[in-house]
């Protein structure tokens, strides 16, 4: 059967053994740093796609078809444009920040590839605080987006970053309390270990009504983490033109839109792990015949279809809701979110303890 | 590299303490056109709002002066693009009260169908830019489905899909297309089927209501006062419809209810809107069985020459009330013409009912006020 | 109201004003200097003419003529008022604090016929940039650059 596991178990074996164990760790790390930086562009152009084509679907209309069989190959076309167009600095511009700022965005995205288990046993970085390492890591991404909005020395811009800085932080409160809840159902910060005890069942169907109220209190704020609408405030394109990155253009321009593309990947392949199991098959209590059927679907395809799932949820909610005003954002999440994710998080204590969960 | 205190030293210069100045527009998303405002904020709270003018300012009044009054019709396709049938029928009505020229009654139907369907045009096109204001983008390809087949229309019957210069003092240029009805008829039964989209999708989503009740409140008194007029006052529950209070043409012989609300906001100028599309259906049933036979156009002279004096008509555009007022020295062209255009007073509620609120309001409040910036500038 | 009372009305309280019944609707002429206090009576006395539709301007080339369309929401009897105004000093009190509406219109006809309101607010150009020379709705105007002559 095809799965990842043999395919890195066969390269790290023929490394050791025909080099030395420093340079083979070496050629490891290379191999893992180009395989992210693909990965990062895959997805980036797969994403954008899919993005375009299920607006156009919900919009009633039929997306890019001009470029490659179905518009395929769109997204590498506007890519080429992006890269070959020039990049624009404002003249009044702090030009130091202004070009580390998108990078400082796609570098948060990077590093939180590392603990993401893509496939049974694939994973680059197996750290034992996990879910501590994702929280923390994927809050830094509100440095990127402010340092642009203020770099630019533009009045949009900075609005729009202010709006983020207050968004994300708030945000960040649910998300992580929405985490908190199956940690302590797991009792463990580490992912692996997180999936392996959604061996028997996936945690949003064990973990009885609060894992529900967890997942949804989970996708709102990383929709709102990510910037997307009806949280896109930060580049409320009919309020403030395109918010934090206005100045920016060609190469640069690409970096943020691609960072919101991997950030929407990366949250939501936390959302699986944490809640659909990552690439745990599914099974059924014990229905034998049925988990076998399912374990023969690869893990890798579990893991990817459930991702995409969510990100399509999220792409849904994009084309489907009017954006929310800045004071409303807040008292959401401030009046609503967090008291209710605080009492969930009670909720699921006491039904850790008691052990009344499958 | 500068130093970024020094910049920000700069331009603090420009308002007191706390203040932000902003430049919405001329090329702004939200502004749908060349409006300018000049917003000064403090943190996301609006302080004032400076309209300025003139972008696409083409001093049509000064134009129309030099042209003859078969000409000046047609110029005033340019104003308010969006109803711009109603704009050259408003014109036209007045040349024929001033030289009293009969227009036959198949026009007369003709024209008040025209204009129906072009008002239901311009308010889907309104409800599509003004969820996009909101952020939601999906609505305005819905109401491009149904604007799509109108603009379908007016082309197999006047040539055009959006300045359609089919009117002439007397009447229509040309017969309308065989298909005319057909079409007409194919159009309500769709909008009909479809118009629950637009319930299901826009004026039932939490979020949207949110957006707009209670956003940007304008009195009965302070409408009246701004001169505000159309859907913009009728939400403030000031009657002031002239189909109703004024009836030209076949308004009079038709049956339908001028809609009102009271509350004044956003979501109550979105409502009479989305209700008026519905009486605009019902008036537009009522006729398109009933068109006469008979002449298009009246007879009338080459030479157009109104009498002296001064000559005032008003037609229901869109966005309410437009006014055509024509002093004549007894010539083939106007000594001075002047169009009370609905949008300029509209626009000068603007700083009124959304100063004090926070720049995503400001969206809610323009969008519903359905701002056409070449009405304003004319 | 017939056009009698009404002219009764306002000879009461602008007693130099002079009638004209041929068009559509009652005009009345009043000297500038009594404008202001006629319109704010016609705004609060009997008549209640709180709806403004139009205000505008018109060049005789002998002298500029300042027309007022008055229209109430309650009773819908419209009027118009007018004021002859001299084209070298052309001064008018505001009635903007009477309409609202009249702000921006007294702005446009400020800077399309030079037209002075004493009393506005904010007496700006609206709509031509700032440093415009001439007021280009005058029959006078002339344009050396972008005049299109017919």
């Amino acid at each position: 059967m095809f799965s990842l596991e043999g395919i890195t178990t066969n390269v790290q074996d023929w490394l050791f053994m025909k080099f030395n164990p420093t340079l083979a760790l070496a050629i490891e790390c290379v191999i893992v740093i180009l395989l992210a930086i693909s990965l990062f562009a895959i997805l980036g152009l797969v994403l954008v796609l899919m993005e375009r084509k299920v607006a156009a679907h919900i919009q009633i209309r039929l997306g890019p078809n001009r470029v490659g069989p179905g518009g395929m190959f769109q997204t590498v076309a506007d890519t080429l444009k992006l890269i070959m167009k020039e990049g624009l600095v404002p003249d009044m511009a702090d030009k130091f920040l202004f070009n580390l700022a998108p990078f400082v965005v796609m570098m948060v995205g990077m590093l939180l590839l590392a603990p993401i288990a893509f496939a049974k046993n694939f994973q680059i970085w197996d750290i034992n605080i996990g879910v501590l390492y994702i929280s923390s890591v994927s809050s830094l991404s509100v440095i990127g987006i402010l340092m642009a909005g203020w770099a630019s020395n533009n009045k949009y811009s900075l609005l729009g970053a202010m709006r983020s800085g207050a968004q994300i932080v708030s945000y960040e409160l649910s998300a992580g309390f929405a985490v908190l809840t199956i940690v302590v159902l797991t009792g463990s910060l580490q992912l692996s270990e997180i999936v392996n005890a959604q061996q028997n069942g996936w945690w949003i169907f064990k973990g009885h009504i609060p894992a529900v109220i967890a997942f949804v209190l989970y996708i709102i704020a990383v929709t709102a983490e990510t910037n997307r609408a009806p949280f896109d405030l930060a580049e409320a394109e009919s309020e403030l033109t395109a918010g934090f990155h206005t100045e920016y253009s060609g190469m640069r321009f690409a970096l943020f839109f691609l960072a919101e593309y991997i950030n929407i990947f990366i949250v939501c392949a936390i959302g699986a792990t944490l809640f659909f199991g990552g690439w745990m098959p599914l099974h059924i209590g014990n229905w034998e015949a049925f988990n076998h059927i399912m374990d023969y679907i690869p893990s890798s395809v579990w893991f990817m279809g459930k991702t995409f799932f969510l990100i399509f949820l999220i792409m849904w909610f994009r084309w489907t809701f009017p954006r929310l005003r800045v004071d409303q954002l807040l008292n959401l999440e401030w009046k609503y979110l967090l008291p209710i994710s605080l009492f969930n998080l009670l909720l699921v204590a006491v039904i850790a303890i008691l052990g009344w969960h499958f | 590299m500068y130093n970024q205190t020094e910049i920000i030293k700069d331009t603090s210069e420009l308002g007191a303490e706390g203040e932000l100045v902003i430049n919405m527009g001329p090329q702004h998303p939200a502004t749908h056109g060349v409006l300018h405002l000049v917003v000064t904020l403090n943190g996301e709270t609006i302080k004032k709002i400076e309209p300025h003018l003139g972008y696409i300012h083409r001093s049509i009044e000064k134009m129309c002066e030099s042209l003859t009054y078969r000409q000046f019709i047609y110029v005033t396709s340019r104003m308010d693009y969006l109803s711009s049938h109603i704009n050259n029928l408003g014109c036209a009505l007045l040349v024929e009260k001033g030289m009293a020229i009969e227009v036959p009654d198949r026009a007369k139907y003709v024209r008040v169908i025209l204009s129906e369907l072009t008002r239901i045009a311009s308010h889907e096109l309104w409800l599509g830019a003004m969820a996009m204001d909101l952020g939601a983008f999906t609505p305005f390809f819905y109401a491009f489905r149904e604007r799509e087949m109108i603009t379908d229309i007016m082309e197999d019957t006047c040539g055009a899909r959006l300045t359609m210069n089919y009117i002439v003092p007397g009447g229509l240029m040309y017969d309308i297309h065989p298909d005319f009805q057909k079409k007409v008829k194919a159009f309500i039964t769709q909008f009909k089927s479809k118009v629950n989209e637009y319930e299901d999708l826009v004026t039932n989503n939490v979020i949207f209501q949110s957006r707009t009740k209670g956003v940007g409140i304008l009195s009965a008194e302070d409408a009246i006062s701004y001169g505000c007029t159309g859907p913009v006052a009728r939400a403030s529950g000031v009657s002031c419809d002239i189909r109703k209070i004024y009836p030209y043409e076949v308004y009079d012989k038709v049956e339908f209810d001028e809609v009102l609300e009271t509350a004044g906001d956003s979501f109550a100028r979105y409502m009479v809107r989305v209700k008026e599309m519905n009486q605009s259906i019902r008036i537009i049933e009522q006729l398109i069985d009933n068109i006469p036979e008979g002449d298009f156009v009246g007879k009338t002279k080459n030479v157009l020459k109104l009498p002296k004096g001064e000559f005032y008509t008003r037609v229901e555009t869109a966005r309410g009330e437009l006014g055509v007022f024509v002093v004549s020295e007894g010539g083939t062209t106007p000594h001075r013409i002047k169009f009370r255009s609905p949008g300029f007073s509209n626009l000068s509620v603007l700083n009124h009912i959304a100063a004090g609120s926070k720049i995503g309001d400001l969206m809610a409040s323009m969008g519903t006020l359905d701002l056409v910036i070449p009405d304003i500038d004319r | 109201m017939t056009n009698e009372e009404i002219k009764e009305y306002i000879s009461s309280i602008a007693p130099a004003a002079t009638f004209d019944e041929t068009g559509e609707w009652l005009n009345v002429l009043l000297e500038p200097a009594q404008l202001k206090p006629a319109m704010a009576a016609l705004r609060t006395g009997m008549m209640q003419m709180n709806y403004l539709f139009c205000l505008t301007c018109i060049d005789f080339k002998t002298h500029l003529t300042m027309v007022y369309h008055l229209s109430a929401t309650t009773h819908r009897q419209s009027i118009v008022i007018k004021s002859n105004l001299n084209r070298e000093q052309a001064v008018i009190e505001t009635v903007c604090d009477i309409w609202r509406t009249a702000e921006f219109l007294e702005r446009e006809v400020f800077e399309m016929f030079g037209v002075d309101f004493t009393n506005h607010p904010d007496l700006r150009k609206l709509i031509l940039e700032e440093d415009f020379k001439g007021y280009p709705l005058r029959k006078d105007f002339e344009d050396p650059i972008n005049m299109i002559k017919l």
